[in-house]
């Protein structure tokens, strides 16, 4: 779980913070509701890490609430690719 | 009574939320037409004698929205076409003037042809759903405006970004798009927000390269940049080379109302037949439509208002950097004065408009969080004289706050986030 949360958080400060922004992303980090990603840019994710874990995360269960942090973002990534 | 006390609390719950917040829109009442000089009643409905200021916050950038021909053109074509169509296009709401202006514009622009819309915000709503489907991507820049944001959203495309004028980032999300049938790449031309330009030589070369058609919303730019006025493309040396390319009739083109979606033949022939804010709304009225015409005759026979402008540009950034301002480095009519601090935004631009001076203070969520700012737009209808006046009362107000010379760090230390 943690190797995994530690993939997240790579991806997510490489995507989508910009040159020069200093923010440290935590496992607990607002993503969506803080403003790091946008509804947009959070296709970007949910293909990573489908690709990587090759999973299919339907769209109806990619919702900004499963998305706002890492520890959701790896729970739901668990979750498929327990199935 | 369908509106119940209940429904009425929450809204005045919510209203309240965005006071406490202070983000509180508020509304200031102009008494005359516009202009580099204008009168402003602020605050409303408290009795207080309009305000004569000087106006550095309008999109006025040609100074054409009140320029006399323009008004004069209007005046016949009100008495020669009528005040309204009553119709929307397909019906009968289009009179052959509409289709003229459409002609001038595709000349304008470069383009293959042009459909008309109630606003830019409508030709950005009813773009990318007329034109593209599941089977396609749409990859924005990440500070695109928030028109297009919105018609991303009714797009049934799947939608990405790109980091903000990043090649490298847009050339990587290219590559993943390579099963999508067809990518568009979407940008603004200029920023509105930080007034910098898009490299849209960049991003039509990656677009070549990775077969993708691009759009650009071209509202803070038509009309003025470029050395003829056509635009970024033109800037950017890709004239013929846009493939959508929306803008706006409401800023530099007379100010009024009314945008247009122009490109590739095809695309807007689809938008013709698909677009939902052409197809359900009136189109841009008559009067108007006889106003832009005279405004496309006077820019397409002479580049001396948008040369002034450039010069009022360059000359105002010249005076604020002189002054010790921090500003956002460019070459366009939008002049950021970085204050990072919202409070601090709001304040300086009180500060300013009792000194004469009318400006906005913008912060999130307009922008980003410590990214306050006043934004400062230049017209071709400034005189020297106005930017003259203009420093006198900035560099007045930057030293009440102790701003000038200061680096970010120190008006961050001093004023927080």
């Amino acid at each position: 779980m943690d190797e995994l949360k530690k993939i997240i958080r790579d991806y997510v400060t490489k995507e989508y913070l910009e040159e020069g922004d200093d923010r440290v992303i935590g496992n607990d980090t607002p993503l969506i509701t803080g403003g790091i990603v946008d509804s947009f840019s959070m296709v970007s994710l949910k293909r990573f890490l489908e690709r990587k874990y090759a999973i299919s995360i339907p769209d109806g269960d990619a919702t900004p609430e499963a998305f706002d942090s890492v520890d959701r973002i790896a729970e739901l990534v668990t979750r498929f690719t327990a199935k | 009574m369908t509106y119940s006390a209940k429904a009425r609390e929450w809204y005045q719950g919510e209203l309240g939320g965005i006071r406490t917040q202070g983000l509180f829109k508020e509304e200031r009442y102009i008494h005359s037409p516009q202009a580099a000089d204008i009168e402003v009643e602020f605050p409303v409905g408290t009795g207080v004698p309009p305000k004569r200021v000087i106006n550095l916050c309008a999109n006025n950038y040609l100074g054409l929205s009140s320029h006399p021909e323009v008004v004069k053109a209007a005046h016949e074509g009100l008495d020669w076409r009528g005040y309204g169509m009553s119709s929307v296009r397909f019906i009968c709401g289009t009179q052959d003037i509409h289709r003229q202006l459409e002609d001038a514009l595709t000349k304008f622009l470069g383009t293959e042809d042009t459909l008309l819309f109630p606003s830019c915000m409508d030709a950005n709503a009813g773009v990318f759903e007329a034109l593209l489907g599941e089977q396609d991507v749409l990859i924005a820049d990440r500070l695109v405006h928030a028109s297009i944001v919105d018609g991303m959203r009714l797009c049934k495309a799947m939608t990405d970004t790109f980091k903000h004028s990043d090649m490298g980032h847009l050339e990587e999300k290219l590559q993943e798009h390579q099963d999508k049938r067809f990518r568009m790449v979407i940008t603004d031309g200029v920023f509105s927000m930080d007034g910098d330009l898009a490299k849209l030589d960049g991003i039509v070369a990656l677009a070549e390269k990775y077969d993708a058609m691009v759009m650009v919303d071209e509202s803070h730019a038509s009309g003025f940049i470029g050395k003829t006025g056509r635009g970024t493309h033109e800037h950017c040396g890709v004239l013929g080379r846009i493939d959508v390319i929306t803008t706006t009739l409401g800023k530099a083109l007379g100010g009024a109302s009314g945008g247009c979606v122009s490109g590739r033949r095809e695309l807007v022939e689809l938008c013709r037949q698909r677009a939902r804010p052409y197809l359900f709304s009136n189109t841009v009225a008559p009067v108007i439509v006889c106003g832009a015409l005279k405004v496309m005759e006077l820019i397409s026979g002479t580049t001396e208002r948008r040369d002034k402008l450039e010069w009022n540009a360059a000359y105002w950034r010249k005076l604020l950097t002189e002054a010790g301002f921090d500003i956002k480095a460019g070459e366009s009519p939008i002049v950021p004065v970085m204050l990072y601090n919202a409070k601090l935004a709001q304040d300086v631009a009180r500060d300013l408009f009792a000194e004469g001076i009318y400006v906005v203070g913008f912060f999130f969520p307009v922008v980003a969080k410590g990214q306050a700012r006043i934004r400062t737009q230049l017209s071709a209808a400034h005189e020297k004289r106005h930017l003259d006046l203009a420093i006198e009362a900035f560099t007045k107000v930057g030293r009440k706050y102790d701003i000038l010379g200061k680096t970010k760090q120190q008006v961050i230390e001093k004023y927080g986030m």
